[in-house]
Order: structure tokens, then sequence, then C-alpha cells
């Protein structure tokens, strides 16, 4: 019987306590970050955004949060009932599934596998499904507008990201998200990588259809996009979705630019942070470039977006692709 | 040990269940969703056997590109149900007909595998124990070494498609005007502008 | 030379780079949110508010039933009915508003030629039934004595004009 507590019943309860000790500041991330959002456009726009619920209104998420939960939920009644449930749910999970293999600090992940960063990848190729099912399940024109848009630019951005990762992985040598931050204790890939740097930061953008990207929510064409017909939770589930989404995009260019958990300089006052801190401090940093990106440009057109993604992107990405990895075998520093 | 095998039975389960459920779903885009679960499970089942490459890849390449591409076409198509299930009779002999040849040469394989274990073996390249190599590196050793010329021939195929598709459906059209970008950001106050002094009365 | 300019141009973002500075020195800048129900903006003192019917200083209404203000109205809101008084003076027995149907021109203020229904200066009447904002005549009153300052002041303030 003590070895089936310990073989069974003790890891399990291990590892439920990590997921939740990894969910529940993710899940408060998510709403913070719509308050973020929300005052950093303010500011730019020279607005205060919200501040009236709470101290600096910071109990507006919360009181958002509640609002939706209290909404009754809609089912359009042409809908598919079980695909139009299923996709938001879809959507949800997979924003939280891909953040097992996250390093957050030295040791500290829930699961270091040694394809990590092609987990990381197919997760976020899953996306997709999510969305197409909401606009088709949804029988509505917009909606559908919106998921078709939003499929095409999802696949054709994953392409370009695919190849800026490798970039990073013939730099690298493994999959393994650990050995890829540990690859940069002397140099962020940042510095070296810059022109794949940016191209990933722009593909992430679209990747999670954020602005100047957002036409799949495009509101002044598809009213909402995919999620026109959700309302209540289901909608929460989509919004909640996304931002995690977006949270996760952010700690991926972390991990693969900016050298995840370690400090910019290893130095005496910077390296008595630790790991786990940095981490934080360098997601929210891109997180607020997501957001002041989407505070200066505006929505890109359709066709641009597509030439953008396939005669630009994708082009230098698979030039990055063969200069990069021709220097490494030239200087004879593969690893 | 229990765990594991609970898990392959899970997910051997899902996969079979969900493929007869590709061809059985009356709706074209349950099917493909149900062919994405079934990608899924096979996954799953890579992984149980130790090949976490395959799987992320089955999943990135099959499930990320490939399944999204059909459920375009599907979600896009006005597929009349009643005008497909009318051929059901007319495509039996066929369709039997590559069943059969199908169950042949799959027990041909497995025959021939469980009375002479030895054909099997001059096919494959030696692999080294998974305790010296990760299967990635495993997979890269093989395929760029001893089936490079495959691999890249696979390559090449694949791009000859790619073009030849391009070829088939691209039509020049006449009289079309494209928006050229460079052009437009490039044109200068100079030549966009021009002033013109009007006198008061007389008009341009 | 101008080419590989506009190369360099596009290759290095400088336009992107331009623009996210604009919005960055925009970031630090003073807000100019007011928060509304504690602070409030200026008004004019031709602002068109919440209509009144005023008085004289005597207590007695201006109004003189001459239903001009009820000819002018284009959108129809205003119903008037008179008889005249004991005293032989012209009055209203009924001065009805539909503030649903006003559009807020200030037309009726115009052709008032006692100065006897205005738009005040009050914009906060926002009510939860359809039914609270058919004025009939007291409300129009009661209107009148709450804001007969600040209407007088914004009147005198904008006689030079007239």
């Amino acid at each position: 019987m003590a070895e089936f507590w310990a073989t069974y019943v003790w890891p399990t309860v291990v590892i439920v306590a990590a997921i939740v000790a990894i969910l529940v500041p993710l899940l408060l991330s998510v709403a913070y970050l719509t308050y973020a959002e929300r005052k950093v456009i303010g500011a730019m726009q020279m607005r205060k955004g919200p501040n009236v619920v709470g101290p600096f209104g910071l109990l507006q998420p919360i009181a958002d949060g509640l609002k939706l939960l209290t909404k009754e939920t809609i089912i359009p009644s042409g809908a598919n009932k079980v695909m139009f449930l299923i996709a938001p749910m879809f959507t949800f999970s997979l924003s939280l599934v891909a953040w097992a293999v996250m390093p957050f600090g030295a040791g500290l992940v829930l699961a270091d596998i040694n394809v990590g960063i092609l987990y990381l990848f197919a997760i976020s190729s899953l996306g997709v499904y999510g969305i197409i099912m909401a606009g088709w399940a949804s029988n509505s024109r917009y909606a559908f507008f919106g998921a078709l848009r939003a499929a095409a630019q999802m696949v054709s951005y994953e392409v370009s990201m695919g190849f800026v990762i490798i970039t990073v992985l013939v730099f690298v040598g493994s999959l393994r998200l650990t050995d890829i931050v540990l690859a940069q204790e002397n140099l962020w890939f940042a510095i070296p990588l810059f022109p794949m740097f940016i191209i990933f930061f722009v593909s992430t953008l679209a990747e999670t259809n954020r602005a100047p990207f957002d036409l799949p929510e495009a509101e002044a064409e598809l009213v909402a996009g995919y999620n026109v017909e959700y309302s209540s939770m289901t909608f929460a589930l989509f919004f909640l979705g996304e931002y995690a989404n977006m949270i996760l995009m952010c700690a991926m260019t972390v991990v693969l630019f900016l050298g995840g958990w370690l400090p910019p300089l290893d130095v005496a006052p910077l390296n008595w942070i630790p790991g786990p801190v940095w981490f934080a401090l360098k997601v929210a940093a891109v997180l607020f470039v997501f957001l002041w990106v989407r505070a200066t440009f505006p929505r890109y057109r359709y066709d641009q977006l597509m030439r953008l993604g396939w005669k630009v992107f994708l082009p230098l990405s698979l030039a990055g692709v063969a200069v990069y990895s021709g220097a490494l075998v030239a200087l004879g520093w593969v690893p | 040990m229990i765990i594991a095998n609970l898990a392959f039975y899970l997910f051997a389960s899902v996969t079979v269940a969900a493929a007869v459920m590709v061809i059985c779903a009356r709706n074209p885009v349950h099917s493909v969703l149900f062919l994405v679960l079934a990608f899924f499970n096979s996954a799953g089942l890579f992984v149980l056997m130790g090949a976490e490459f395959l799987a992320m890849i089955l999943i990135v390449v099959y499930v990320g590109a490939v399944a999204v591409l059909f459920l375009f076409v599907v979600m896009m198509l006005d597929i009349n149900f009643v005008a497909l299930r009318e051929g059901f009779l007319q495509y039996l002999p066929t369709g039997g007909l590559i069943g059969l040849i199908l169950l042949a040469e799959l027990v041909l394989v497995i025959g021939g595998w469980s009375i002479e274990a030895e054909i099997a073996v001059p096919a494959s390249a030696p692999i080294p124990a998974p305790a010296e190599l990760s299967n990635t590196e495993a997979l890269g050793g093989v395929l760029y070494t001893r089936y490079a010329y495959l691999f890249q021939a696979a390559g090449v195929i694949l791009l000859i498609a790619m073009v030849g598709s391009i070829v088939l459906t691209h039509r020049v059209r006449p009289g079309v005007r494209k928006q050229r970008i460079s052009r437009q950001i490039s044109r200068t106050r100079e030549e966009a502008v021009e002033l013109k002094k009007v006198s008061p009365g007389e008009g341009a | 030379m101008a080419f590989l300019d506009r190369t360099a141009r596009a290759l290095l973002l400088t336009e992107l780079v331009v623009g996210m500075s604009v919005t960055l020195r925009y970031f630090f800048r003073r807000k100019v949110t007011l928060n509304y129900p504690h602070e409030k903006g200026p008004l004019g003192p031709r602002f068109r508010g919440e209509h009144a019917l005023r008085r004289y200083p005597n207590g007695e209404e201006r109004c003189i039933a001459c239903k001009l203000c009820e000819a002018v109205c284009p959108a129809q809101a205003i119903t008037i009915e008179s008889e005249p008084r004991a005293d032989g003076s012209r009055r209203t027995t009924r001065y009805d508003i539909d503030m649903t149907k006003c559009i807020y021109c200030g037309f009726c203020e115009e052709s008032c030629p006692v100065d006897a229904i205005v738009e005040g200066p009050n914009f906060e009447y926002a009510t939860e039934t359809h039914e609270e904002l058919l004025y009939d005549k007291e409300k129009l009153l009661a209107n009148g004595d709450r804001w007969e300052t600040e209407i007088a002041r914004n009147l005198a303030a904008d006689a030079p004009y007239r």
C-alpha cells in the first residue's frame, strides 16, 4: 500500500500542485493584462484608462469577469451546438497546456521534455482550430469570414516563425527549452540574430491576431469576426485564451531571444534577483511592446498581410536560415 | 507500467474510433475534425513509443497545416449529401477491390515478418541505443547520411508538385491594375503635387 | 542613391520606429481625461440643455400662450392649450414637451417673445422610463424655478450678441 502511495498518489499530488502554481498566476496575469492594455493604450491616447473600480481601477478586471459570468449564454438557433461550445473550451485549454514546458527559472519547469520548442510550436499551430470551429459552428457570415481569415493568416505566419526557430536551434543544437536559455548565458540571441528577432516578433503579432494584424476580428468590417455570436462565459473563454496565448508568445520570444530567466549581465546586483523575476520582467516588457504596437499602427489590409507573410517574411527568414547556418559552418562554431 | 498500458489503450481506442467516425460521419466537417482527433491520438501513441520528435512533427505538419487546409476546403464546399450517396453501389466493386489488395499486402508484410524475421533487417539502418542519442538526433543521422538522396528527392518532388499546381492554376489576366506598394511609397512631393498661381477672377 | 536610401529605410523600419516613438512620447504626456461625475467641462452660455418655463420676478408665469414655439418646433414636440383666465389675461392650461422628440435646436427659445421657454444648462436628467421624459407645465415651471439663477446669468451673458 505504501508503495502505491509513493508511486502513484504523491507524484500526482505534486504535479497537480505544480499545475495550480503555474495556472493561478497565469490567469491572474491574463486578467491584469487586459487592465494593462487599457491603461497603456489610454495613456498613449492621453486618456487615463479605467480608474473608477477600486484604487487606480485595479479591481476593473475582476468586475469585468463577474459581469461576463453573470450574463446569459446565448446559443444561436442555427448553430452547431456541440462544436459551438467545444471551440472556446478548446482555445482556452490549449493556451494553458502550452505552459507545461515553459522554463520559469533554472530547473523551474513542469516537464523539461527534449522537444520543448517543437511542443510549443505544435500547440501554437493548433490554436487555429478553436477559431475555425467557432466560425463554422456559429453559422454566421461574419464569424465564418473571420475564421477563414484567421486560419489563412495563422498558417501563413507559422511558416516564417518555423524558419526563425530553426535558426535559433542551429545556434543551440538542442530542442530543449532549458538548453536554449542556457546557450544565451554570454550573449542573448536577440543581438546576433536581430533581424530574425524582428521577424519573429512581427510573426507572433500575426499569430496571436493582434493589431495591426487583427483582421479576424476587424470590428470595422467583420463586426467582431469569429466571436460575434459568443456571449457570457463562452466569450470569456475565448478572451482568456487569446490573452493567455499572447503571454505565451511573449514568453516564447523571451526564451528564444532574450535569455529566459538569465539576468542581462552576470554581475553582482543583477544576479541577486531570482530567475523567475527576470523572466516575468522580460515577458512584461515584450507584452508592453505588444500593446505599444497596438496603440501605434493602423490595421493592415488583408492582401497586404498575405503579401508581407509570403513575399517578405518567408524569403527573408529562409535567407536567414541559410546565411546564419552557413556562417556557423564556415566559422566552425556548430554546436 | 499500468499507467503506460492504460494510456496506450486509451490512445489506440480513440484513434480507431475516430478513424471509423471519419468515414461514418454525415457532415464532412465533422469527418475532418475526427481525422484531426485521430492524428492527435496517433501522436500520443508515438510519444508512448518514445518517438516524441515524430509525434510533434505529426502535429505541426498534419494537424497544424494539412488538416487546416482540408477543413478550409470542406467548409467552403457546398456539398449535396444526397448526390454524394447516390453512386455508392456503383463504386462498391472498385472500392472493394482496392480494399482487398491492401488487405493482401498487409497479410504479406505481417506474414513475411512472422515467418522470416530477418527479412526486415536489411531495410532498417542500425540505430544506436536510445540511451546514447535522442531520437531527434537519431532521425537526423539516418535521414541526412544514409537516405540523403531519397530525402532530397522527396523534397524536389514536393517542390515540383507545388510549382506545377501554381502553373496550372495561375491565370494572367490582361488589364488588371495592381497595387505596387514600393512605387507608392517612393513617390515624392515633387512628382505628386504641382502648385499653380491662379490670379483672382480668372480661374485655373 | 535614392534607391539605396529607400531600401535602407525599409529594412531598418525607420518609419515604424518614428511612429512608435511618437506614441511613446504621448504615453508620458499629461492626461486630459475628466473624471466626469466628479469633474465637469465648461459650458457656454448658449448651451441648449433641458427646457424650463420662466416666471417674472413677481411670480407670474411669463408664457402668454402665443404658440409660436409650438408652430416653429421642427420635431413637433410641443403641445399647448390655452384659455383666458378670470382676470382676462391669456395663459396656457397645458404646456407639454415630449423630450424624446425634441432635437434641442433652440428654435422655441428663439421664437419666444417674452423669454418664457428657455433651454437651460442642465443636461443630466436621464430617466429610467419614457413617461418621465414627457414633460408637462408643472415640471417645466419647476425647472424654471430651480435653474432661474443660471438661466438669467446665461441670458445676460448672451444678450450683447442678440
